[in-house]
């Protein structure tokens, strides 16, 4: 007879590496992978984030630093908005918490296809050397905005128009590549490979927001595949898919006809699913690590999934909302602020159950439960600006202007920074099997927190007041008032300080790898199953001889009569133990889960 | 496959309808082997891609200056070729999946082949048309003309990577059943580009 062997413990693909290189570097686990992928983007982030700070420094105090032209501060802006979105929080999220966490929490071994998920990696690299070559290319890198509108994009004129752009479509072509490698493993991995007991309804929200990210993803990144090498065309052979008749330093191109407007379609038709590729992932974690530490349920677990879903459904019809200005048919805005608004519902189901989950719980106050508690407050405030600008007669006037910098940064930069700065304390235990420092955690989130506030609060003001964005300088205008600059310049103070802030955490994750006391297997007592391996940091193959087996889903919290406050995933409900007098335990999954 | 179905299906139960005569072979041993759930998720990605291309067709084509292109007879010839190609690769699938393994090697070669002159041809079109005047950069017609076959060509290439590796394994003795799930998904990758080729053959004949 022969014996069935489930999926996720993946007998023929575990051949476990002894040498240095087969372990660390050309590695197939996919926890090395999450690293990798993790420490990459942390590395590129922190040069997005020295770049945001020198374009500060020109925006704080104009004239003063000579080093600075307008065609470095627009590679500036360009560089750090796309480090930022994609190749920063994309992979942090998805490569680096996607690969960590999906065979953890569904209780498998690794991914389903380990080779291929080391090759997304080494594309995803490939990618960031290829973009940060442009830093040393003739021209520079491109400085587009990173939008990367056409015609700008790529004439004569817009800095790194020969080199920088090619090399940007290049790299985005590349990332995608690897993304897609990557997501592809990730949908398989979840829906084939948990382990027994584990229905999708028993799976951590961290899994829920990665898998339908992913989908999402899978999907919405075709769309900057087909305007990169549509555009990359228009650059190097002359054809005129986005290119209109144009008259360059004197001179008529020898396009005509293409249409700019089609690129913006194409992409904000990724570029909204991209919002919601890196929302949807820090929704699934922050939910986690605020349940764990309100010792709460997650209040609503059935809601929360479908809110997930239906974000993810709606994000592909919201796109055009970033192209009221464009010049698109007026009446396309009607249909995208109504789509637009509806999508709020979801969103604000999602905060009201996370704010309810806090509601009556045994909140311990933790560093990553301070992150995620942080979380809720910039997105309420980034997600109620978006409102605003979802309507077309408010973002008319606003679009150009600094509402719109405050919104997206509240909405689509802090808040998930946020959450990445919670999961990683929160994982950083199991990780790496050491404590991080608390004080030094602290200090760093009130510092961000504080900080960012003080950088983003003034910005709306500085928006209503009609101060232009993507400007080098704003020189002297009729309707901007001369405190409106003293306002930039405490801005610039207030990004300086967060940004140096930053090294904090550096150090404490350094420090604390090299110095940081033992951490216990499951420090914060949580239920899910990464929490419940025998080895910590897990071993290659996570679980030892036997795979853990599912009994309810990951928030069983404060039960009551229980004698623990919380009841991990994979212990049979015979185990649990109760309070003298309480009587048998019951499994509240069938009322839940 | 049925979407919904993968979706409730509980991976870590035997499925009735494998649970006997089971392979070890633990991807043999789901209904799904995890191969053609990834490459369900992967026509899905691809076929995302063509229909964006498709609608920037449509878009580009309504502005004044799009001049058709006239038709290749060859890319008939090469339609012929695919399409055999690609019923050639599911007789030797389902010949494979009723145990008669002795086919498997002329019918990969064959379909291989068959492919291979598809791919072949749409670059001889390519020439023809540049030798006639045609040129990407002329018209966005003639753009869209070659970027569509050029990526559809380069996913026939890819399919054809795998279809080596297959071909490799069995000519380097590997039992011919062990094969049955590379041959099966490469039937199924080339049934989809050929569908894939049909949409865009017709959107290139008449528009």
């Amino acid at each position: 007879m022969t014996t069935y062997i489930p999926l996720a413990d993946q007998p023929s693909e575990l051949h476990d590496p002894h040498t240095f290189i087969a372990k660390y570097v050309w590695s197939q686990d996919h926890k090395v992978i999450a690293i990798q992928y993790g420490s990459t983007a942390v590395f590129v982030g922190l040069i997005a984030l020295v770049l945001s700070g020198l374009m500060r420094l020109q925006l704080g105090y104009p004239g003063t630093f000579a080093f600075i032209d307008p065609s470095d501060y627009y590679q500036f802006v360009t560089m750090h908005g796309m480090i930022m979105v994609i190749y920063l929080l994309t992979a942090l999220f998805l490569g680096g918490f996607g690969n960590y966490l999906i065979p953890l929490q569904i209780g498998a071994r690794d991914m389903v296809f380990p080779y291929l998920n080391m090759l997304s990696y080494w594309f995803y690299l490939l990618s960031v050397i290829i973009l940060l070559a442009s830093f040393f290319v003739h021209g520079g890198p491109t400085g587009a905005g990173w939008t990367l509108y056409p015609p700008q994009a790529i004439l004569r004129g817009t800095p790194g128009a020969d080199m920088g752009i090619i090399l940007m479509l290049l790299s985005l072509a590349v990332f995608i590549v690897a993304f897609t490698m990557g997501g592809l493993n990730y949908v398989t991995t979840v829906l084939q490979a948990r382990t027994h007991g584990m229905t999708l309804m028993r799976m951590p929200l961290a899994v829920w927001g990665i898998f339908v990210a992913t989908i999402l993803g899978l999907f919405a990144f075709p769309a900057l595949f087909v305007s990169a090498i549509m555009m990359t065309f228009d650059k190097l052979i002359g054809t005129s898919f986005f290119m209109p008749a144009v008259t360059s330093l004197g001179t008529n191109l020898e396009n005509s006809g293409g249409s700019p407007i089609l690129f913006q379609h194409l992409f904000w038709f990724f570029g909204h699913p991209e919002v919601y590729i890196v929302a949807l992932p820090a929704f699934g974690l922050v939910s986690d690590v605020l349940s764990t530490h309100a010792r709460k349920n997650i209040f609503g677990y059935r809601m929360m999934v479908w809110a997930i879903v239906a974000i993810g459904a709606l994000s592909f019809i919201v796109w055009a909302h970033h192209m009221y200005v464009s010049g698109m048919n007026p009446y396309f805005g009607f249909f995208f602020a109504f789509t637009t608004l509806i999508i709020a519902v979801p969103t604000a189901i999602k905060v009201y159950n996370w704010v309810l989950t806090l509601w009556h719980g045994n909140i311990r106050m933790t560093v990553p439960m301070l992150f995620a508690m942080g979380f809720i407050f910039t997105f309420i405030h980034g997600g109620l600006t978006g409102i605003f600008l979802g309507n077309v007669t408010v973002d008319l006037p606003l679009s150009d202007t600094y509402f719109v910098v405050a919104h997206f940064h509240m909405v689509m930069g802090v808040s998930p920074v946020m959450v990445l700065f919670a999961a990683i304390y929160h994982w950083f235990p199991k990780m790496s099997g050491k404590m991080f420092n608390v004080t030094l955690g602290k200090i760093h989130f009130w510092a961000t927190f504080l900080g960012t506030y003080a950088i983003y609060l003034p910005m709306h003001y500085l928006g209503l007041l009609g101060v232009p964005r993507r400007y080098f300088a704003i020189g002297t205008t009729d309707f901007i008032p001369e405190s409106a600059q003293q306002l930039n310049a405490n801005i610039t103070q207030a990004a300086l300080f967060v940004g140096v802030m930053q090294l904090v955490f550096i150090f404490n994750i350094i420090y604390s790898l090299a110095r940081g006391p033992k951490a216990d297997g499951n420090p914060w007592e949580a239920t899910s199953l990464e929490w419940q391996t025998p080895d910590t940091p897990p071993h290659h193959g996570n679980w030892g001889e036997k795979l853990p087996v599912v009994y309810r889903w990951a928030y069983e919290y404060s039960v009551p009569g229980v004698k623990a406050d919380f009841v991990p995933q994979n212990i049979p409900p015979e185990e649990v133990e109760m309070l003298p007098g309480a009587g048998k335990y019951v499994d509240r999954s069938e009322v839940h889960g | 496959m049925n979407p919904l179905r993968a979706l409730f299906e509980k991976p870590w139960q035997r499925t009735p309808q494998t649970a006997d005569g089971l392979s070890v072979e633990h991807s043999q041993a789901l209904e799904h082997p995890p191969q053609k759930t990834a490459l369900m998720f992967f026509l899905g990605v691809v076929g995302v891609l063509f229909g964006l291309f498709i609608t920037a067709y449509f878009v580009r084509m309504e502005l004044d200056d799009w001049r058709p292109m006239p038709e290749s007879q060859l890319l008939w010839i090469n339609t012929v070729l695919l399409f055999f190609g690609s019923v050639v690769l599911q007789w030797t699938h389902s010949r494979l999946k009723h145990g008669e393994a002795s086919s498997v090697k002329a019918g990969l070669l064959l379909g291989g082949l068959l492919t291979l002159g598809f791919v072949y041809g749409q670059f001889a079109a390519w020439q023809d048309m540049r030798a006639a005047g045609y040129y990407m950069y002329n018209n966005p017609a003639n753009s869209f003309f070659y970027v569509l076959t050029g990526i559809h060509a380069l996913h026939m290439l890819g399919g054809l990577w795998v279809w080596t590796r297959a071909g490799i394994r069995v000519w380097s003795g590997t039992a011919p059943e062990k094969v049955g799930l590379a041959v099966e998904l490469c039937a199924v990758y080339w049934h989809f580009l050929l569908l894939v080729w049909l949409v865009l053959f017709a959107l290139l004949s008449y528009t």
